[in-house]
């Protein structure tokens, strides 16, 4: 099946099965393998990808739902050169770790914040809650999160959360 | 008190441009290195690896716990268009057997299924979806046998064996300590305090699943792309097992996505390996699934412990008397010395005159049990920490002086006859506690628990070994390179599993060479480029190989500087310095930039190596030379102390851990961003091991597999942790450094028992504490009539 959608600001067509799953499109497929797969069942969140901006879970997706939409995978939200806040706030603070859950961290944290720009500590870790991570104990991560949060409100300006 | 909610301290953000100018420092919180790749995606851990024209492989699991092997039918499989091969233990040229003491697992079984989990074939198949088809057409026919699935069973007089073989029977190692005398110590004691505490069998749950990747290259060499943390140590057991010269195998250790022990030995490495063997030179990929990690990985040992504690009446600790059975699963994997390190830490960081310590690790036909941070730790004192605190109500005295009472000093003989040389900081850890509000306050907090909840207090005082004993070489090897170009290449012989000691290594070389981020660059294990330093495990790490890097990357800067003076024509080194990128001559302020110096060097005089030997314990204990075998006694410890604060709500029998604190003697501390990550990481560990996380199997199958049903915490499961060093300079540490990955993960379970405890007046001497063992407790208590 032909698939067009717009994959981190380009547009992008491919002809896969409707039926195979989004994470495997885009790791093995396309080869972007920043969204990574942990339990490929819906409970972990590592999986994480940005659809039209709202974080989806790309082990739950299958290729014909990205039909006409835009996704973000960890790849389109910064460079090493050039982070994108919530990716630099990550590294500054601490939160990552072994790194595995990141990807999904970050892009969740994407979405948390278009929906609440300035959350309180309780509100990032309730807002992160289908997010598991087995390293940090999530402190630094709310830490980042919440500096990410403060110095986006400081600039008055919306996160990108995609190009 | 209950959040703190304030943003955190606003610093600068940089990326990667600018964090690469920074010199690094010893002691302050850098950045860490590979978070920049890990951040954009753009990090390739094992899992990543893909490749023109691969291969999938996967394998076909037991399915039942005991039974002898009949056949394997391939053939099905192998008519499937796609399917490349079924290999089975026919197809194993070596010894088909893996292990880190004893090699008693198979790569694929060839006479009997020890465990559900065991691989019988081996299926390679062009892509994933035919995998999955293909192995579930593969069968075989077994002759079931009767299991053995609890340690009790296990040891009775005529249970079947795991293997026939083993002169011990279900008996893997039985450890055993005396010291004084137990028996006669009774007569002394004024009080006694017995119990059998049991914890749980459990998941390590890292984020990357066990994966790698593997090809038979042109030249015949075997490179093998694992997520482990023992490149070096798997490169021998391929080879062992699959009958290679070791030099014909080259594993490859990328950042791995977690392994809290999990891959601290063989998963799919032989596996791969044979894959690659019978794949005509294309790459060949596997990469498990969250319940075939569940089912066929290692996992901390179910643990039940019998502990008998006799004090003064003032206090002071007489007599410990100490059983564990340990249940191994069917194979060894470090499941010996695991007992060892459990029966070592049995007592807790006490001094205590008379001691009876008896353990066995137990072959069952349930998963396997083996290396998990902690190591044996986490499960003696879960029970020595709560017999702590049912000795202080007895006694009707404050826990915590108690534990200040009878804590070790330097200087003092530990419970297992160890002189404590080097630096034991326990008494600064619990009496940070003692003064912090958290523990003082206490009091007020508890009494303003709203209503059906109740409010409790918990705290333990830790001890942890480092490294692996008196008799494996416990030795790292470090290489520097000033390269070609005037930068450095620091050789990392240690795995980076997610701890941060790659980061740290950069830190150190940065630091003693005087040379920015950008101009360094981080080689990660690879046996054929970095040298053999062990495992990254038994909280060894920076330890180790940080002690072996300063001396490589000191005998690099000497070169450097005498070189530069050479070429400068002064006669005394100590008037040049290293900059970024330079020799200076400081009185002339002449220069040479790295990359002109390093043209007049040849290779072998641009690279420092050094070689370092952790300090080992040099008393004698009374104790076989089995034990000693397996790494006992240590003679390097660190300390802690934490406490917690939970709300139990009467209703739901729910544990809301509120606050947590922990102090900790880890040495000095490097960067203290990674020290916080570990404290802060062990601890949400040690919490889901407290309240949730519990592998159930049944008959030898794994009922739990998946992350829905063993439950791991998340964000809002982990409270506000606060984690204080109490820096106490170690000499023999890398700029007084001790290990710190393990020790944090073994008090919340104690800690929160106690808090339990302190909260509704009962102890739940089965972990995890979950609502419906803390509703029964609290209900049996108020039949009691003893709840008020
Ligand atoms: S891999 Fe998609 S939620 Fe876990
Ligand atoms: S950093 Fe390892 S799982 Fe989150």
């Amino acid at each position: 099946m032909k698939i067009r959608f717009v994959l981190n600001g380009e547009t992008t067509e491919l002809d896969v099965p409707g039926d195979r799953r989004v994470v495997d499109v885009l790791r093995e497929d396309v080869g972007l393998t920043g969204a990574k797969e942990s339990c490929g069942s819906g409970d972990c969140g590592a999986c994480t990808i940005l659809v039209d901006g709202e974080s989806r879970l790309s082990c739950l997706m299958l290729a014909a739902q990205l039909q006409g939409r835009r996704i973000t995978t960890i790849e389109g939200l910064g460079s090493e050169a050039q982070l994108h806040p919530i990716q630099s706030a990550f590294t500054q603070y601490g939160a990552v770790q072994c790194g595995f859950c990141i990807p999904g961290m970050v892009l969740a944290t994407a979405d948390l914040l278009k929906r609440n720009p300035s959350p309180s500590r309780e509100q990032i870790r309730r807002g992160l809650g289908g997010n598991l991570c087995r390293c940090t104990g999530y402190q630094k991560i709310v830490d980042a999160v919440q500096a990410a949060a403060s110095r986006s409100a400081d600039h008055e300006k919306p996160l990108r959360d995609d190009k | 008190m209950k959040n703190k909610d304030k943003p955190p301290e606003l610093q600068p953000f940089f990326d990667k441009n600018i964090a690469g100018d920074v010199v690094p420092s010893i002691g302050i919180s850098m950045p860490r290195i590979d978070a920049y790749a890990k951040v954009t995606g753009r990090e390739r851990y094992a899992a990543d690896y893909y490749g023109f024209d691969m291969i999938w492989a996967g394998v076909k699991r037991a399915g039942i716990p005991h039974a002898r092997l009949k056949s394997v039918n391939t053939q099905a499989a192998e008519n499937l268009p796609g399917v490349i091969a079924v290999l089975t233990h026919k197809n194993i040229s070596g010894s088909n057997r893996q292990g880190v003491i004893r090699k008693d697992q198979p790569v694929l079984v060839d006479d009997k299924v020890r465990h559900c989990g065991d691989a019988v074939a081996l299926v390679l198949a062009e892509d994933k979806e035919t995998l999955a088809k293909a192995i579930k057409l593969t069968s075989a026919d077994f002759e079931p046998l009767p299991g053995v699935f609890t340690t009790e069973t296990a040891l009775e007089e005529n249970a079947p064996l795991v293997h026939e073989d083993h002169p011990g029977g279900n008996v893997l190692l039985k450890a055993s300590l005396e010291i004084g005398s137990v028996q006669s110590a009774k007569e002394h004691c004024d009080v006694l305090v017995e119990a059998c505490f049991e914890t749980p069998l459990v998941e390590h749950a890292y984020l990357e699943t066990e994966a790698g990747w593997a090809q038979l290259k042109e030249d015949g060499k075997l490179e093998i792309v694992a997520s482990t943390q023992t490149p070096f140590r798997d490169r021998m057991e391929v080879a062992d097992a699959l009958g290679l010269e070791p030099e014909r195998i080259r594993m490859i250790a990328p950042y791995a996505g977690g392994a809290f022990g999990g891959k601290d030995g063989v998963t799919v490495q032989s596996l791969l390996g044979l894959a690659a063997l019978h794949a005509n030179g294309r790459p060949v990929k596997m990469w498990w699934s969250r319940e075939e990690s569940f089912i066929a990985g290692t996992k901390r040992h179910a643990a039940r412990m019998y502990y008998r504690l006799g004090a003064k009446a003032d206090g002071s600790l007489h007599s410990l008397d100490t059983r564990l059975y340990f249940d191994t699963g069917p194979y060894d994997h470090l499941g010996g010395v695991v007992i060892t390190l459990a029966l070592e830490h049995s007592g807790g960081p006490y001094r205590i005159p008379n001691v009876s310590f008896k353990g066995w690790a137990v072959y069952t036909n349930n998963p396997i049990g083996g290396a998990f941070r902690g190591f044996g730790v986490a499960q003696v004192t879960a029970a020595m920490e709560q017999m702590m605190d049912m000795l202080a109500e007895k006694l009707a005295m404050d826990p915590l002086k108690l534990r200040l009472k009878n804590a070790v000093r330097k200087g003092d003989k530990n419970c297992v006859g160890v002189t404590l040389t080097h630096s034991t900081g326990l008494v600064e850890c619990l009496e940070a506690v003692a003064r912090h509000p958290l523990w003082t306050e206490r009091a007020a907090w508890k009494s303003k628990a709203g209503p059906f909840k109740r409010r409790g207090a918990g705290i333990v005082a830790l001890m942890h070994a480092s490294g692996y004993g008196p008799v494996v070489p416990d030795v790292a090897n470090a290489k520097v390179e000033l390269t070609a170009e005037g930068k450095i290449k620091v050789y990392c012989g240690v795995v980076d599993m997610g701890q941060g000691n790659a980061a740290t290594n950069l830190q150190i070389a940065g630091s003693i060479l005087c040379q920015n981020v950008d101009r360094i660059e981080l080689i990660l294990p690879d046996t054929d480029r970095t040298l053999p330093s062990g495992s990254a495990s038994a909280s060894r790490c920076t330890y180790t190989f940080g002690n072996a890097l300063i001396g490589a990357c000191e005998t690099l800067k000497l070169r450097i500087l005498q070189r530069a003076a050479d070429l400068l024509m002064v006669d005394d080194c100590d008037e040049t310095a290293l900059i970024p990128g330079a020799v200076r001559h400081l009185p002339t302020g002449r220069e040479i930039p790295l990359h002109r110096l390093a043209t007049f060097m040849n290779e072998s005089e641009r690279t420092a190596t050094q070689r370092f030997r952790a300090p080992t314990a040099k008393e004698i204990p009374p104790v076989g030379n089995e034990i000693r075998l397996h790494g006992f006694p240590h003679t390097l410890f660190s300390y802690g102390a934490h406490l917690v604060r939970v709300e139990v709500n009467e209703l739901t029998g729910v544990v809301d851990v509120k606050r947590y604190l922990s102090v900790s003697d880890c040495g000095k501390i490097i960067n203290p961003h990674v020290y916080e990550q570990q404290i802060q990481g062990a601890i949400a560990q040690g919490i889901g091991y407290a309240l949730s996380e519990e592998v159930q199997v049944n008959e030898g199958k794994v009922l739990t597999a998946d992350l829905a049903t063993f439950i791991i915490p998340a964000a809002s499961d982990v409270p506000e942790i606060e984690s204080q060093p109490v820096e106490i300079y170690e000499p023999s540490g890398p700029y007084g450094l001790k290990g710190v990955g393990e020790i944090a993960t073994n008090g919340p379970l104690p800690a929160i028992a106690n808090a339990v405890a302190d909260a509704c007046g009962v102890r739940i001497f089965r972990s995890p504490l979950t609502p419906s063992r803390v509703l029964r407790a609290l209900r049996e208590r108020l039949s009691e009539g003893g709840v008020h």
